[in-house]
């Protein structure tokens, strides 16, 4: 029971980091086609100024909780895929440092460094997160101790490369109408904009990939045993509709909601479909690491939850007062000074 | 090198470069929420200057300690995943605790802080800076409570191949975890304090803004002065606790080879680990070394012969690291005194500003010196007496693990070299008018 209790929350809390640090690598990753000079890149720094830093411990906290609930799983899944998460720490790394040092220096190539290190380290984790769902949900090649036969390549098959597109899409839509939030004037309506024209993008990938789930997956299996599960399949395509209905109507906050509902959705769907699984293995079923045969004990289980419960509902507390606090909307006069990256 | 090799010397680069970075956000953290708090209280222009210059530079040197921190987490699971199987039902939770109950609080409100200064009232702005470092050093007490497991393993019992938690309140309310988390808080304050008198005695020295660098320099001398007590005081009682639950380190850090009561203090020494002995042996304290370690002149203390070579660690980095660090701790308690005794016109005494300023470096060595002590110290175990390091690394491929050292290297330098020279151009540019006519 413990262990199922884990499980969800594993999920609610990947959930929460693809949401939220969705919209601020989606925006990097964007923004070369969305800022045309120095003033609006620096605006697209800071419209994710006050919130990247707390999105972010979002995923320490999914890794720790990974850790501390299902330590197997953990061990089994960042020792085999080492590669694609040191890149994605790199990516990580470069990308949250760069918030700090671009606008301390005018020098083009200094700046220009840290642009690069923006769009790549945003760009490249949404990807990574995309090719190594997609890639346990299908199933990773894992022998019984846990070792991984095969290498990067072996990630990128189409139904990973195809997840990777999601994930990169899902977040570039999904950033782009934020900043249509949290920026006045033309740079803002660029962001609704390219939004809009990225939407079609989405609902073919997104079609594809549920496609193809059902042919290399057995993602939708779940859903014939607990029919309620229907519901997170059904909140994306609400959200993916809705989010173009509402950017439609200008109505941009809506429009955020959506794509964070279809984010969620996707996220829900994979993880339910995936229960009581964490890391299936490919290879040989006996190897597949559930959250029964990777769990820790019922006593860390048990703290862990009193834990979850008591901290979890805080932070999500204190993090909607500072959405409520700083979701205004910003332009080229909110630079002025020292109160801005 | 095989995979254990560069695993650890991965670990190192990673753990060490992340360590010059979490000292100073812990110390200046509080020390820049002090400067705030005595602008609310009194209304005194000098310090809101002093939040916004040093709160500038506690800025910059954070972002380079949450971006490496990512690392640590993340190197349990890739490099030493036999570990993190063996321990996630203990060690795993105490991190997870760290990034739900702290680590969110910091990430947070760092943001609120400095974004916040039009936008949330005074009394708001300033509890958001004591948030950050209340979380900041409540972060630390996480991690360290989950380091001193895995150097003194309390409250599990080895089950289902595993350790397994039995008793939470036994982990964190070890002794050995609450004195670490003084001695390494302790260290983290000394660093913040030579940081700011270091910085203000480079400008007093050149007669700049003397109003607020003298208040700079008065504030961070009577700081550093109490910690560096504090911490030679404290850090005693470390070495105390050593003695009962890990006494090969102990031994090692003495260069100790023999069990021998009422043993003496040599202050010079020099071993020589390939024929057990120490090769330079002088000036021999008579039962120093007893006293010290147990309050027992004639107290028997355990020599590293008592166990096999396989289950001793490097003695001589061990007895070295341990050797500098007491020494420069005496080194800051002199310096911090000076400091403080001058501290009402500092910019008169030209040869201990030129010092200070050149002795900012030292507590970050010290930093160091103290964490070979301790993970050195503690090989050739990853958790004391329970798991050996070599027992504890990822089924992964040497060539792998090469590529991902040497981009920390490269990586790592370049970071600390372009966080350096802002940290530099910002320190020597001084408080700017500017800084305080935005709030």
């Amino acid at each position: 029971m413990l262990e199922t209790i884990w499980f969800v929350l594993w999920g609610v809390l990947w959930t929460g980091y693809f949401v939220l640090d969705g919209f601020d690598l989606g925006l990097g990753a964007m923004m070369p086609f969305l800022a045309r000079n120095d003033a609006e890149r620096r605006l697209v720094f800071n419209a994710q100024g006050p919130f990247w830093d707390g999105n972010e411990v979002w995923l320490i906290t999914a890794g720790g909780a990974t850790f501390a609930a299902f330590p197997l799983t953990y061990a089994v899944m960042f020792s085999a895929l080492y590669t694609p998460l040191m890149l994605l720490l790199f990516a990580l790394i470069l990308r949250g440092i760069s918030f700090e040092m671009r606008s301390k220096e005018a020098a083009p190539l200094w700046r220009r460094t840290w642009d690069t290190c923006m769009v790549v380290g945003s760009f490249l984790p949404a990807l990574l997160l995309g090719v190594a769902f997609a890639n346990i949900f299908k199933g990773l090649p894992l022998d019984a101790q846990g070792i991984l036969h095969g290498n990067l390549l072996t990630l990128l098959n189409p139904y990973g490369l195809l997840g990777g597109a999601l994930f990169v899409l899902l977040f570039a839509v999904h950033g782009s109408i934020w900043l249509s939030i949290k920026v006045a004037g033309e740079l803002g309506e660029r962001g609704a904009r390219l939004a809009a024209r990225l939407w079609p993008a989405l609902l073919a990938v997104a079609v594809a990939f549920l496609a193809m789930s059902a042919a290399v997956t057995d993602l939708f299996a779940n859903i014939g045993r607990w029919p309620l599960l229907a519901v997170f399949p059904l909140l994306a395509v609400a959200g993916l509709l809705g989010t173009r209905l509402f950017l439609a109507r200008r109505a941009r906050w809506r429009a955020w909601t959506a794509s964070a509902a279809t984010i969620a959705g996707a996220t829900a769907f994979g993880v339910a479909g995936l229960y009581p699984r964490l890391l299936p293995s490919s290879l040989d079923p006996a190897a597949t690491l559930t959250a029964h045969n990777s769990a820790s004990s019922q006593l860390t289980l048990s703290i862990m939850l009193g834990v979850a419960l008591v901290f979890v509902p805080i932070v999500i507390a204190y993090q909607v007062w500072v959405y409520r606090t700083f979701a205004f909307p910003i332009d080229e006069r909110d630079l002025e000074g020292h109160n801005a990256y | 090198m095989d995979v254990l090799s560069l695993s650890r010397l991965q670990f190192a680069v990673a753990t060490y470069f992340h360590f010059l970075f979490v000292p100073l956000t812990l110390g200046l953290s509080v020390l820049v929420a002090i400067m705030q708090t005595k602008w609310y209280r009194t209304g005194d222009e000098d310090y809101l200057h002093m939040t916004k210059y040093w709160g500038k530079l506690f800025l910059i040197n954070f972002a380079i300690g949450v971006v490496t921190g990512i690392t640590l987490e993340f190197q349990f699971g890739t490099n030493w995943s036999r570990y993190s199987a063996f321990v996630g039902d203990i060690f795993g939770s105490l991190l997870a605790i760290e990034a739900t109950a702290a680590f969110f609080i910091e990430s947070t409100f760092i943001a609120v802080w400095f974004f916040g200064w039009k936008r949330l009232s005074k009394k708001a702005h300033l509890a958001s800076i004591w948030l950050v470092a209340f979380a900041s050093n409540l972060s630390a007490f996480w991690i360290l409570v989950a380091n001193a497991w895995m150097q003194s393993p309390v409250g599990y019992v080895i089950r289902n191949g595993r350790a397994e938690l039995t008793d939470f309140m036994a982990v964190i309310s070890q002794p050995f975890a609450l004195l670490e988390f003084v001695h390494t808080v302790g260290g983290a304050y000394i660093t913040a304090g030579f940081f700011v008198l270091g910085i203000s005695a480079w400008h007093l020295a050149r007669r700049n803004r003397l109003a607020f660098f003298r208040k700079s320099f008065a504030l961070a001398a009577a700081w550093t002065l109490l910690f560096s007590v504090l911490e030679v005081a404290q850090g005693h009682m470390n070495a105390e606790i050593l003695g009962g639950k890990q006494p090969v380190k102990l031994a090692a850090m003495e260069a100790q080879w023999e069990t021998q009561a009422g043993a003496p203090m040599n202050l010079l020494q020099w071993p020589d680990a390939a024929n057990e002995r120490n090769s330079v042996q002088a000036l021999p304290v008579p039962k120093l070394l007893s006293l010290l370690a147990h309050y027992d002149p004639d107290a028997v203390v355990h020599g590293l012969k008592e166990v096999p070579a396989a289950d001793r660690p490097p003695v001589l980095p061990t007895f070295l690291s341990f050797r500098a660090m007491v020494g420069l701790a005496f080194v800051f308690v002199g310096m911090s005194a000076w400091a403080f005794l001058r501290r009402r016109a500092p910019e008169r005494h030209a040869v201990m500003l030129r010092l200070l300023a050149w002795a900012i470096p030292l507590p970050y060595l010290a930093n160091l010196l103290g964490w070979t002590l301790s993970e050195v110290g503690r090989q050739p175990w990853i958790v004391y007496g329970v798991m050996r390091t070599a027992d504890a690394v990822s089924p992964v491929s040497a060539s792998q693990v090469a590529v991902s050292a040497v981009a920390f290297i490269l990586v790592y330098s370049l970071l600390g070299a372009a966080d350096f020279y802002l940290l530099a151009k910002y320190a020597r540019r001084g408080p700017v008018d500017d800084d305080a006519a935005h709030v």
